[in-house]
């Protein structure tokens, strides 16, 4: 084994399981006695519940249980709470509507849950769920955000009022209007920022288990982080204590946002466990997981940036219209507010910003944070609209960008939306995506696709998001109902063999390989001593899981902090064994030495010494090697960097594809490349997915008609290119392992470069935006519109 | 209930099933070979592909019964018996061809088929195109197509070991 420390490319732990079929996914999780859920949904977007009748399903063959809304609401079981809370402009606080776990009165969009069906088997579950007869008085629905603000919408909660939900601000109006007032010109730009369905592969999955003997409960269940789920679930839904709940999140096969949240289905299972006496499993179908799973971005945004004659911004004005669904789902009021207008100075050093948002409630599926989280969207609207003003200056988009872009010696810089930049280069990361993309070489491609018969573009776009999440203090003072510091504990075994345990979640970052790099790095120790659990809240102390880019930010920094007290307290041991002064204890390489001499302890041997304390100083230090640390960052971390894509369009169908795509990425010190470049490369997959193929799409009436894999379009092997990635440096200066966070920028920094591409291929035309997804059907129609009127002869023909 | 009798993983089986019974069931929750993963409902993600008599089947579009007499393969029978893994789950591991795990047995077991129908050898675009039934939402595809590329050398002998990954 060669070099496997900080840097190295290390072949992934994780894999071999994964590759042999020994992985455990919760639905692999078979209980002994364990019985099957299945959920009666609604059909409707909106409708009163009239009547449930369970007889005849209660007395199908196989049938435990038949539960509603009325037997959960019986035993005070609690509605799933929201962890942020966002204050309107006037400083009252936002609507925040009850979220049943099943219905009460009524429901409030296609899939909200209803019943729940507890048999035998699955099929036996599936089947009886068919005899629960729902009667409904169907409501007209509010199925869009322009639907829900019509004078006169129908109202999603009788309580809000016009379906605001709150109607918020940031930023400074006067400076921005001042600003506007003196502008040489003006760019104006209407977007939609279309919304998505995350699709990780594994759908959700729940199973509960109650111990009537013990009194306790375990969870196992698909999540992101099974603390807070613990936490959430027992203290404001079922009301079971800490202590006598147990949340298990195995291996999770994907999650990207949708499973953060705490959802209705964990609950069912973990209460009907104990009405039943056996154990409870639910594993959602595809279809389920479209109406069920929480959806991601859906905002509507006018913005207009004004500039002087030279082409430098003065100010940036933006009015976002965001959708929240039906119900607030666990961070959902955050998304459009803190974890986007604080992005809108993106990488330039536009003085004065204002942007209002109002959040919506809809007859739809819980909108929340889905990879990225605000970011995209900021990111998408700030690079479009970059574009637009090159076009309306006319200016080169390089040009216009490098000529606003924070410089490199102005950091840390304070933007006029609240974040502080630690560190960055945008400079750097620009040309050196300009170089690896070729961008100078670019007019001679285009041409010879043009000889091609097809029609080729580049695009490009220059980005930053905050990640890291978060400082507690800071978030708190933004509303949120929890610190979001993460935990290590670290045990250093009597041989000297490591258990680290992290608050922090794998579901496909490689943590257990990446975790074990920095610890075996930190300690001296060959990486095959190092252990990383994570995923049990009966082995892991606290934690707030993972999301926002935080695992290795915030994550790591506590493991290096749990380190730092083992060091300290091995540095004690050893002064004591080598009969030195622990001012002169030096640790390196693994080894405790007493400097300048050649007297030194291996952690082995001071771990061993921990446990069997003969020879130890026991009047003043504890045995055992174990340390717990919490660490709350200081700040957000900043990645940034540039992003360029290239396509090509055939005229004919107007089918799009992706030639070329280049990232370089300033993601602070890399630890395992292989895995960081992974992850840029899934999330620029992501990113051309939301450019150009996803779209979920409700009907007027409220209907989801992109329900399921065939209506939905994932993004496919042959949709992406290869996906070339590089790195542009800077490191996080609060931090101490001076990291950022790789696991969003793709699906940031990659759909306004793809839409840039598609407009600059079409710039013949007259385009100047296009609407995500570009779709073939759009992007023909396009074309054939501009046919249709500069050539008439041939609409003639 | 009737009976299906079918060789997994090169050991006989029989096992009593509904006649609704999927494949991907028989072999999930009667069979515990839990490494076929479920995706979705409309046969679109290929998480749940198998070899039934050396071709690849989608497990949730297959009737237990229909795999009668059949030979199936699942990903838990790949490896040789002493473990060594086959050169298409070796290349996942040496690519970064994984993240979460999921639509991997699914796409190895899909990869192992392409590449042995296509013995003239396989085009990053044709690779591309051949997974058309798997999908994957964790690696862009990139590292998967690259792990494809070099286990289709090894598995048609054009070399004797895997191409390591470049550093």
């Amino acid at each position: 084994m060669g070099f496997e420390g900080i840097g190295a490319s290390v072949r992934r732990r994780e894999d071999l399981r994964f590759l042999s079929g020994r992985g455990n996914y919760t639905d692999d999780i078979n209980r002994p006695g364990q019985l099957y859920a299945v959920i009666v949904r609604s059909p409707h977007p909106h409708a009163a519940i009239r009547g449930i009748d369970t007889a005849a399903a209660k007395a199908a063959p196989g049938v435990h249980a038949v539960f509603t809304g009325a037997d959960l609401a019986a035993e005070k079981v609690g509605g799933l709470p929201c962890g942020w809370q966002v204050r309107n402009k006037d400083g009252s606080p936002m609507a925040e509507p009850p979220h049943p776990v099943l219905a009460i009165g009524k429901v409030r969009h296609v899939g909200d849950p209803v019943a729940v069906v507890i048999a035998e088997t699955k099929a036996q579950a599936r089947d009886a769920a068919e005899l629960v007869s729902v009667t409904y008085d169907v409501l007209p629905a509010a199925a869009t955000l322009e639907a829900a603000l019509r004078p006169g919408a129908p109202l999603v909660h009788d309580d809000v009022p016009g379906n605001i939900c709150y109607d918020w601000h940031l930023g400074d109006k006067d400076a921005t209007d001042a600003a506007f007032a003196r502008a040489h010109k003006v760019a104006t730009l209407e977007l939609v920022n279309n919304r998505l369905i995350p699709n990780a592969m594994e759908p959700r999955a729940a199973v509960g288990e109650y111990d009537p003997s013990s009194g306790e409960y375990t969870l196992y269940t698909t999540s992101q982080n099974p603390h807070v789920i613990r936490l959430l679930m027992g203290a404001f839904v079922l009301n079971i204590p800490e202590h006598r709940l147990r949340v298990v999140a195995p291996d999770v096969g994907g999650g990207f946002g949708s499973k953060i949240y705490h959802y209705a289905e964990e609950a069912i299972v973990t209460w009907a466990s104990a009405k039943v006496k056996r154990p409870v499993k639910w594993t959602a179908e595809r279809s389920e997981s479209f109406m069920s799973d929480a959806h991601g971005r859906d905002h509507v945004t006018v913005a207009e940036m004004a500039l002087d004659a030279e082409g430098k911004f003065l100010g940036l004005r933006v009015r976002t219209l965001a959708n929240m669904g039906a119900y607030l789902s666990t961070f959902a009021p955050c998304v459009p507010t803190y974890l986007y207008a604080t992005l809108l100075a993106g990488v330039y050093t536009t003085p004065a910003i204002y942007a209002e948002v109002k959040a919506v409630f809809t007859n739809t599926v819980p909108v929340d944070a889905y990879r990225g989280a605000g970011r995209p969207e900021a990111t998408f609207l700030l690079e479009r609209l970059v574009d637009i003003c090159a076009l309306e200056m006319g200016m080169d988009r390089v040009e216009i960008r490098r000529r606003n872009f924070i410089p490199a010696s102005a950091f840390p810089y304070q933007t006029p939306v609240a974040l502080q930049y630690d560190s960055g280069d945008y400079h750097a990361s620009l040309d050196a995506a300009l170089k690896a993309a070729d961008w100078a070489g670019f007019e001679a491609r285009r041409a010879e696709a043009k000889a091609r018969g097809r029609l080729r573009g580049i695009g490009i776009s220059t980005y930053i998001e905050a990640c890291g999440i978060a400082p507690s203090a800071v978030v708190g003072s933004l509303g949120a109902r929890a610190g979001l510091y993460e935990v290590a504990n670290i045990r250093v075994n009597p041989t000297g063999s490591i258990t680290v345990f992290t608050g922090t979640h794998s579901h496909g970052q490689g943590h257990e390989t990446t975790f074990a790099q920095l610890v075996a790095d930190r300690f001296g120790v060959p990486l095959s001593q190092v252990e990383i659990v994570h995923g049990d809240t009966a082995r892991i102390p606290f934690g707030m899981g993972t999301y926002g880019s935080r695992s290795l930010a915030v994550g790591g920094s506590a493991m290096m902090k749990a380190a730092d007290k083992i060091i300290a307290k091995g540095k004690r041991i050893a002064a004591h064994l080598l009969e030195a002064d622990v001012a002169d204890i030096e640790f390196k390489d693994g080894k405790f030495q007493v400097a300048g001499t050649d007297r030194a302890k291996t952690l082995a041997e001071i771990s061993l010494a921990a446990y069997v304390p003969h020879n130890y100083p026991i009047e003043e230090l504890e045995p055992g090697l174990e340390e717990t640390a919490f660490y709350d960052p200081k700040n957000f971390t900043f990645p940034g960097g540039c992003h360029i894509a290239e396509v090509e369009i055939d005229p004919e169908t107007g089918a799009t594809q992706v030639v070329s795509f280049t990232a370089v990425d300033d993601v602070g010190r890399v630890i395992n490349p292989m895995i960081v470049e992974g992850q840029v490369q899934g999330g620029v997959a992501q990113g051309i997915g939301q450019a150009l193929l996803e779209r979920c799409f409700y009907d007027e009436t409220g209907q989801l008609v992109s329900g399921s894999m065939m209506d939905y379009t994932m993004p496919r092997a042959d949709d992406v290119p290869n996906i070339a990635v590089g790195h542009s440096i800077t490191l996080c200066t609060h931090n101490p392992l001076g990291v950022k966070g790789c696991g969003e920028v793709g699906a940031i920094g990659a759909p306004p470069a793809v839409i840039g591409a598609v407009v600059d291929a079409l710039k013949e035309y007259g385009v100047r935006h296009i609407d995500m997804p570009a779709t073939a059907e759009k992007v023909w129609s396009i074309i054939n519109a501009s046919r249709n009127t500069s050539r008439p002869r041939m609409a003639a023909e | 209930m009737p009976q299906v009798s079918l060789s997994v993983n090169g050991k006989p089986v029989t096992a009593e099933v509904e006649n609704r019974t999927l494949l991907v069931e028989l072999l999930r929750e009667t069979l515990r070979l839990t490494g076929t993963h479920v995706g979705c409902d409309t046969s679109q993600c290929g998480a749940c592909v198998v070899h039934v008599n050396g071709d690849s089947v989608k497990s949730c579009a297959m009737l237990a019964v229909q795999a009668e007499g059949a030979d199936v393969l699942t990903i838990e029978g790949l490896a040789a018996p002493d473990g060594t893994l086959h050169p298409m789950q070796e290349a996942f591991r040496e690519y970064h061809a994984l993240q979460c795990g999921f639509c991997t047995p699914g796409m190895v077991m899909s990869a192992i088929d392409l590449v042995r129908k296509n013995p003239q050898g396989l085009s990053e675009r044709e690779i591309r195109e051949g997974l058309e039934g798997n999908l994957c939402r964790c690696t862009g595809y990139h590292n998967i197509v690259k792990a494809i590329d070099a286990a289709q050398q090894v598995m048609h002998g054009r070399v004797k070991e895997l191409p390591r990954a470049a550093e």
